[in-house]
């Protein structure tokens, strides 16, 4: 634990519970307001991980399924970054774990029902610890945008879905990453849960050329941000203490 | 002016109905990749403390079970130590504190193995009563869900515990206990909506 109590999260960041453009969303989401807790070491604290959890081909999904000698199909990327927290600091070992459709936009999943193909290579999953300033790096397919059931005729843009543990269970976060440049963004009804421009913008990668392969890789520029914490120099101390 | 240099967190969204393939790939047979799901074992032979059972379903507005529900718990161990980066001290080094389960495919429910958390100290000093953090995801649901589980089986500790006690509408507290269905074991269903809706915290 590296400090005090989190900032409150700021729910016009964050798409509200019920959209009813989100059909799914209609059933599952509370009624009521949620109870406001202060931080107790219950939400401070949160479970840690490290490398020996971790394989050596874990970031890599273009690898770490194909059968040997063989790769799957598409575009090989690199999305890279820096996950930090509100503070601007950089968080070291937190656990990021990705996963995707292959690049004609399947998903290995029993309930997938697109009739695109699957991916004899592609697994689609894959997880990294950042550094110690805060930056990872994994190598993967470019995903396929893919149809879902919700209006009759709704695809998602191309994304990767991110889950990210930081230093505190209540900094635990899910979110997807999106693709600059791609017109399906705009469209779709689950980027359109979250309530500003910008903070839609903040989940959109942009092509980095600096950190491009050449011959090899592209590379996206994707930074999370997670929420800070308030300094405990002046805590809850008692006057006079 | 200045600007305040704060960044601003990134936005949540669904965790979607495939969650399994990046959090418990082994659970949706995307097996090779990595030896078992995180999260599968909390404990070991080794683990002090009551061993018990935890399960519970996730029901949606019209009582259907979340059958895509992936779950994560958080618990202190038996002395009241969270396991990895608690301030206090050095917890129980058999417990992982943490686990996490998809609900089964057909029937939605989600089954932990764990023990019975110590007590551990509210911001004031006083003591809550035991409980486990429990925080859902799936399909329809933007932000991630926080609860807590309480015990029906501490009314002493529960009466004092210092978040119960300040809920404003008492006719909720029980959402936030679990059912004993046996000796160690324990249900926890939640309703996402209704008259029984639980109470989830804004942390
Ligand atoms: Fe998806």
């Amino acid at each position: 634990m590296t400090g005090g109590p989190f900032f409150q999260r700021d729910p016009a960041r964050h798409p509200p519970a019920y959209s009813a453009g989100y059909k799914s969303s209609i059933l599952r989401s509370p009624t009521r307001a949620a109870l406001s807790l202060d931080n107790t070491l219950s939400e401070m604290t949160g479970p840690v991980f490290g490398h020996h959890q971790l394989g050596p081909l874990d970031g890599d999904l273009i690898l770490n399924f194909a059968k040997p000698g063989e790769m799957p199909i598409g575009q090989r990327i690199i999305v890279h970054g820096r996950v930090q927290d509100e503070n601007g600091r950089g968080v070291p070992g937190a656990l990021l774990e990705v996963w995707q459709a292959n690049a004609g936009g399947r998903y290995r999943h029993a309930k997938e029902s697109y009739l695109a193909a699957l991916d004899p290579n592609f697994g689609g999953c894959g997880r990294v610890l950042t550094g110690g300033d805060g930056s990872y790096a994994i190598r993967t397919i470019k995903p396929g945008a893919y149809p879902w059931p919700n209006g009759p005729n709704d695809w998602r843009p191309a994304h990767i879905h991110f889950s990210v543990f930081g230093s505190g269970f209540a900094q635990r976060l899910i979110t997807q990453m999106y693709f600059e440049g791609d017109p399906m963004i705009a469209l779709c009804p689950i980027v359109r849960t979250i309530p500003s421009q910008d903070a839609i913008d903040s989940l959109t990668a942009l092509y980095d050329p600096q950190a491009t392969i050449p011959m090899d890789a592209r590379a996206y520029r994707f930074d999370i941000v997670l929420r800070g914490r308030r300094s405990t120099v002046f805590e809850n101390r008692m006057e006079g203490n | 002016m200045q600007k305040l240099p704060y960044l601003k967190e990134s936005p949540s969204q669904t965790a979607g109905p495939y969650v399994h393939i990046g959090c418990t790939p082994n659970f949706c047979g995307i097996n090779g990749v990595y030896p078992e799901d995180l999260g599968a074992r909390m404990v070991d032979e080794q683990t002090q403390g009551t061993r018990i059972t935890l399960c519970g379903t996730v029901f949606d507005g019209m009582d259907a079970p979340l059958k895509d529900v992936m779950v994560e718990i958080w618990q202190a161990d038996a002395a009241g130590l969270y396991p990895g980066n608690d301030p206090r001290g050095q917890a129980d080094p058999h417990f992982t504190g943490w686990g996490r389960k998809a609900g089964d495919y057909a029937t939605g429910e989600w089954v932990f193995e764990t023990i019975k958390p110590g007590r551990v100290p509210f911001k004031d000093g006083r003591m809550m009563a035991p409980h486990i953090t429990l925080w859902i995801v799936a399909r329809g649901i933007n932000t991630g869900l926080h609860t807590r589980i309480y015990f029906p089986d501490e009314d002493a500790a529960n009466t004092e515990d210092p978040v119960l006690t300040r809920l404003e509408h008492k006719n909720r507290i029980p959402t936030l206990i679990a059912e004993k269905t046996g000796q160690g074991a324990y249900r926890f269903d939640v309703r996402l909506q209704g008259g029984r809706e639980t109470i989830f915290f804004d942390i």
